[in-house]
């Protein structure tokens, strides 16, 4: 039995490119909005563009922050991608302008990691284009994956600090992989059974079916 | 590391059908934008981007089609630019699989309507395709010298080519697709003084276009501040290969993918 992989539609991005790289993985992909079917999944896609205030009132009002929430607290596998990863924060800074002082609205984010996602402070914004990782040790993500191989981003923000620290040495380590563009930032999390990309792996040729098909191998 | 330059090969899609002569051996259909797609994307191009220069509203459904059909089968992002005129294009263009949506000349006419689309579909989806040249004698000046033309060149604006690519980043243009008409077809290289003047100016990424023919032509834009370089006939005619750019840019030192 293929797995069952469920992109949630909640109004945000080009979808169509997220399902038909999910299938090339062999796993039965449907698109939808529906939260039995995104609950019921073994495993839950969650895209997104554009702004975090947006994206993150677009996610509540389709219940995608508690769909979410329920599927972690049950182990059950999450796959956020781009701002679909950077909602899974605290919160998101949106500012006119990068430098201090200027006008900036903070929204509050799914809370699943803590941690902010700010304005990237690099010389050329947004990061477009394609970019080298460095991902940890032991990552089931990136297996495969050689020093060279990029990934294509499109993004003006960020985390750019990773605030999480596991005091309990039972608990496993979150797997962070860092990028870098003006400054390091966090280009993918594996965490339990949450995992996060900032980069888009569906429209990352080859090297991005390659993380797809890692995560849908661990569904 | 930081982030590769792209090589970016630009096809011109009429009602369904690759325009402007493509010459490649091996293709069941040279016409046919979604095998070529497939053949660049082999070749290694970091995206693809189709101008979409059908003229009848009637056949846009194609154009749909045709984006459709290429997002379906490969994998790197899509550029679709040509006729946009409403947030309900870039919808319509975004559903069928684009990831990006060139505007030109009805920004120009109106331009609320890049605020417009960055608010309702985030700014990094909106390319801004501006065709400059140079003022010409007995035109009408402007600070810079460069202004900002219409129909393939052939129209003055008036406008400040350098003025109106700062206003448009801040407008919420995620990227400017800046189009050389002087060197347009000259095939003697990009206008490296155009994309210095806007360089100095924006600080979202720049793709040069216009000009090249020859494999050395792409190192110098890069380093006059270009992120990303575009071509269409050198390419569709096999002069060189996007590898044999990859090439070169790598040998002058820029990161390539």
């Amino acid at each position: 039995m293929p797995s069952r992989v469920v992109v949630l539609d909640y109004g945000s991005g080009n979808l169509r490119s997220a399902q038909r790289a999910m299938e090339r993985t062999g796993a039965d992909v449907t698109v939808t909005s529906d939260p039995h079917a995104a609950l019921d999944a073994d495993g839950l896609v969650v895209p997104g563009v554009g702004a975090f205030s947006s994206c993150m009132s677009s996610l509540r009002a389709a219940g995608g922050d508690r769909i979410i929430g329920r599927r972690v607290a049950g182990g059950r596998p999450v796959l956020g991608i781009c701002v679909g990863m950077q909602v899974l924060f605290d919160r998101g800074v949106e500012r006119t302008d990068p430098r201090p002082g200027a006008e900036e609205e903070v929204t509050e984010g799914c809370g699943e990691w803590p941690g902010t996602v700010d304005r990237l402070r690099a010389p050329i914004v947004p990061h477009m284009g394609w970019n080298t990782v460095r991902p940890p040790e032991d990552t089931r993500l990136f297996a495969g994956i050689g020093p060279q191989d990029r990934f294509y981003f499109v993004h003006s923000y960020a985390v750019r600090e990773w605030e999480f620290v596991a005091t309990n040495e039972r608990i496993p380590r979150p797997k962070v992989t860092w990028a870098e563009h003006g400054e390091p930032f966090v280009a993918a999390v594996e965490n339990g059974p949450l995992w996060a990309t900032q980069f888009h792996p569906e429209k990352s040729g080859d090297a991005g079916a390659r993380i797809l098909a890692n995560w849908v191998d661990t569904l | 590391m930081s982030v590769a330059v792209r090589v970016i090969p630009c096809l011109d899609v009429d009602a369904g059908r690759v325009v402007k002569g493509v010459n490649f051996e091996n293709l069941r259909d040279a016409g046919d934008p979604v095998e070529l797609a497939g053949t660049y994307d082999a070749d290694g191009a970091d995206e693809l981007t189709f101008l979409d220069v059908t003229a009848s509203s009637g056949d846009r459904e194609t154009t749909y089609d045709v984006v459709r059909r290429t997002a379906d089968q490969v994998f790197i992002p899509l550029t679709v630019g040509g006729g946009v005129r409403t947030t309900d294009d870039v919808d319509r263009l975004l559903r069928a699989g684009a990831d990006k949506v060139g505007v030109n000349t009805a920004a120009i006419a109106r331009p609320e309507l890049i605020g417009e689309i960055a608010e309702r579909f985030g700014r990094q989806v909106l390319v801004l395709s501006a065709d400059v040249r140079r003022v010409r004698e007995g035109g009408q000046p402007t600070p810079s010298g460069f202004e900002v033309t219409t129909h393939g060149g052939r129209r003055s604006t008036g406008i400040d080519a350098l003025e109106w690519c700062e206003r448009a980043a801040g407008l919420g243009a995620g990227e400017i697709l800046l189009n050389s008409m002087d060197a347009d077809g000259t095939k003697e290289g990009f206008d490296l003084e155009l994309i210095r003047s806007v360089r100095a100016r924006v600080e979202v990424p720049l793709i040069a276009s216009g000009g090249a023919g020859a494999v050395e032509h792409f190192a110098p834009a890069v380093a006059a501040g270009a992120d990303a370089v575009l071509a269409a006939t050198v390419f569709h005619f096999g002069q060189f290969t996007i590898a044999d750019v990859k090439k070169s840019l790598r040998e002058a030192g820029h990161p390539v993918r």
